[in-house]
């Protein structure tokens, strides 16, 4: 019987800080045993527990591509004390791994459909993830038009920003990058929330464009009325759920909204889901 | 499958015969209380017992329990990576299960044996059990179990069921585990054809002394967004302490945690058992709470149990009837009056006063 609680050894490849408060650190790590790789296999949208041994698991979404080889990426807000000690962590040391976990964005569902990206803060892991592997040469043609609306509170909150400056850069994805507030002279982009610049910014609602949010539940909540205004279908909208979580396979019990468990039915639902489900989350 | 007599007089020489092959853990009684203990050479199980105020649930979901070990020590070989314990898989049997905690395993069994993933823990464990029933000849005020999916003479969950007809047991196995038990035991003598009948007027009697009932047939067609919202959730919680007694003393409950138990540069990671009832199961590391107040946890616990369970699996609800919560709770709160207010509920004849 194979253990789905133990987790694949890997060893931290780098490590880069990613925001100006130097809590997000993304965390790039190897497989100690390279068949590990291949039994990893994930989708864009899923998540995994990382295990750093003698305190614990934190499930944390996959940064990184299906279509990057060789890594796997995750970028972790410094919050709780697993986070805190992984981010006092250095390059060489070795954790572990455990999944991928949970379903993943409906790749099926968007396959050939306009894409629109909605993401605020730190929030934007699974959606790198997601851009990284929809621009991917042999995967681009199957996706139709991509606008990426994603904000965070300043400029230097952003993360991964030399790729958001490439992906500006190109004509097959339009980026819509934004911040709260800025005083510096050189910011080129987008000033305002990320509900002002959707309404400005993404395509009207049809029947092939799909949103999918991912951000702070006050960035939701605002954002929310501004796809009903302009006609997006809540079975269009696609939003990624957090809870508290241990096991990641739907076993522990503590991370159910209804009788549908974050971890291992989701993290990834449609509003139409949600709306048939009570608000615990 | 045939019936065996057993002669009280042979009885625990049999039981004792079979400690050679299996483990055996019963019913012992300690001060007030009976509890499923191991059962060493000499030791007998207490059948003179209603029901153990703990569910042996325990002995395939220990309460707390290791899943890996590590060392911490960077000069060692692979240090920081977790290595599986070896598990205990020889064979154990319980002697003296009550049906309704029998019933309880295959009801847990749902959420630990899935398609997609098998909990290995739990699997090894139930699976090296044999499980040797004892039927109920009198149910406690607090059962319920004949309307919970289960009965005084439920067989299903059990390799053999055992009833007290007096002066000798009369003992059935159900399945090849329960044969084998009873071989090692050596009871051979078959009981007199009439054995079924007197086993059914028994049941019969058993089942007629069941006095409380749960009603579940609406539960399934109740909206889920419905009841979450009923007004009836503050009421239910109003005394609640939150101690986790209810969750602890189930057999159907399951929740757990997962630690890391550092002992200088050794470990393990431990499971633990959990609680809906408390605060930090649900916690998010921003700080804020899904189920932040007393209330929420108690709708979980009942929705977990009435509502999302049944909507999962279409298997009826996450009870057995057992009615430890009732007996255990400090306060008084009543899954069967929870149970009954839930499944007649109707939202349309719900009017708040403005």
């Amino acid at each position: 019987m194979q253990n789905p609680y133990l987790p694949y050894p890997v060893k931290i490849d780098e490590i880069i800080t990613e925001t100006e408060d130097k809590n997000l650190k993304t965390f790039k790590f190897v497989f100690i045993n390279p068949a590990d790789e291949q039994k990893f296999a994930y989708r864009a949208g899923q998540f995994a527990e990382l295990s750093v041994t003698g305190k614990g698991e934190i499930p944390i979404g996959i940064a990184s591509s299906p279509t990057e080889k060789g890594f796997v990426k995750f970028t972790v807000n410094k919050v709780g004390l697993v986070s805190s000690f992984l981010h006092n962590m250095k390059v060489g040391d070795v954790m572990g791994i455990r999944g991928p976990l949970g379903n993943s964005y409906p790749w099926d569902v968007l396959e050939g459909k306009n894409v629109v990206i909605i993401g605020g803060g730190f929030a934007f892991t699974t959606l790198r993830s997601s851009i990284i592997y929809m621009l991917d040469p042999v995967n681009r043609p199957k996706f139709r038009d991509i606008n990426v609306i994603y904000g965070a509170r300043t400029p230097g909150m952003l993360l991964y920003r030399d790729e958001l400056a490439a992906w500006e850069r190109r004509d097959d994805i339009h980026m819509h990058i934004t911040v709260d507030a800025t005083t510096d002279p050189d910011w080129k982009y987008n000033v305002g929330f990320v509900p002002t610049i959707t309404e400005k910014k993404a395509p009207q609602a049809d029947s092939d464009t799909y949103a999918i949010i991912c951000g702070p539940p006050i960035m939701i909540k605002f954002t929310q009325p501004v796809l009903d205004k302009m006609g997006y279908g809540h079975d269009h909208i696609i939003m990624s759920l957090e809870n508290r979580m241990k096991c990641g396979i739907g076993m522990c019990g503590r991370c159910n909204v209804g009788k549908e468990f974050v971890c291992k039915d989701g993290p990834v639902f449609t509003l139409a889901q949600l709306n048939t489900m009570p608000k615990e989350y | 499958m045939k019936v065996i007599s057993i002669d009280k007089t042979e009885w625990a020489n049999g039981i004792e015969k079979t400690k050679s092959i299996y483990r055996l853990f019963g019913p012992v009684k300690e001060n007030t209380w009976h509890s499923f203990m191991p059962l060493g050479p000499g030791e007998q199980p207490d059948m003179a017992y209603g029901n153990s105020r703990l569910s042996p649930k325990f002995l395939v979901h220990p309460q707390t329990e290791p899943m890996f070990e590590y060392n911490l020590d960077e000069k060692q070989a692979d240090h920081h990576v977790l290595k599986e314990i070896p598990k205990d898989v020889s064979p154990k049997a319980i002697i003296g299960i009550r049906p309704c905690d029998a019933s309880a395993f295959l009801l847990v069994k749902r959420n630990f044996d899935t398609p997609t993933y098998k909990d290995p823990y739990w699997l090894t464990a139930y699976n090296s059990l044999t499980l040797i029933g004892y039927a109920c000849n009198q149910p406690c005020s607090t059962c319920f179990c004949t309307t919970a999916g289960c009965g005084p003479f439920h067989e299903e969950g059990l390799d053999a069921i055992l009833v007290d007809a007096g002066d000798r047991y009369l003992l059935k196995a159900l399945t090849e585990k329960g044969e084998a038990y009873i071989q090692s035991a050596g009871w051979a003598t078959s009981a007199p054809s009439d054995a079924d009948q007197s086993i059914e007027k028994l049941k019969s009697t058993a089942e007629k002394a069941i006095a409380s009932h749960v009603s579940t047939d609406k539960l399934r067609n109740q909206s889920t967004t419905q009841l979450y919202d009923a007004p009836f959730w503050e009421e239910i919680a109003f005394s609640c302490i939150n101690c986790g007694t209810c969750t602890y003393s189930c057999p159907t409950c399951w929740c757990f945690d997962i630690q890391d138990e550092n002992h200088g540069k050794c470990g393990v990671r431990m499971r633990n058992w959990d609680s809906c009832m408390y605060p930090l199961f649900s916690l998010h590391g921003t700080g804020h709470n899904p189920r932040g107040a007393k209330a929420h946890r108690v709708r979980q616990r009942f929705m977990h149990k009435l509502k999302y369970y049944v909507d999962k699996y279409d298997n009826g609800i996450q009870c057995v009837g057992c009615g430890r919560c009732i007996r255990l709770c400090p306060v008084n709160i009543d899954i069967r009056k929870v149970c009954n207010q839930m499944n007649s509920y109707d939202p349309a004849a719900c009017v708040c006063p403005v």
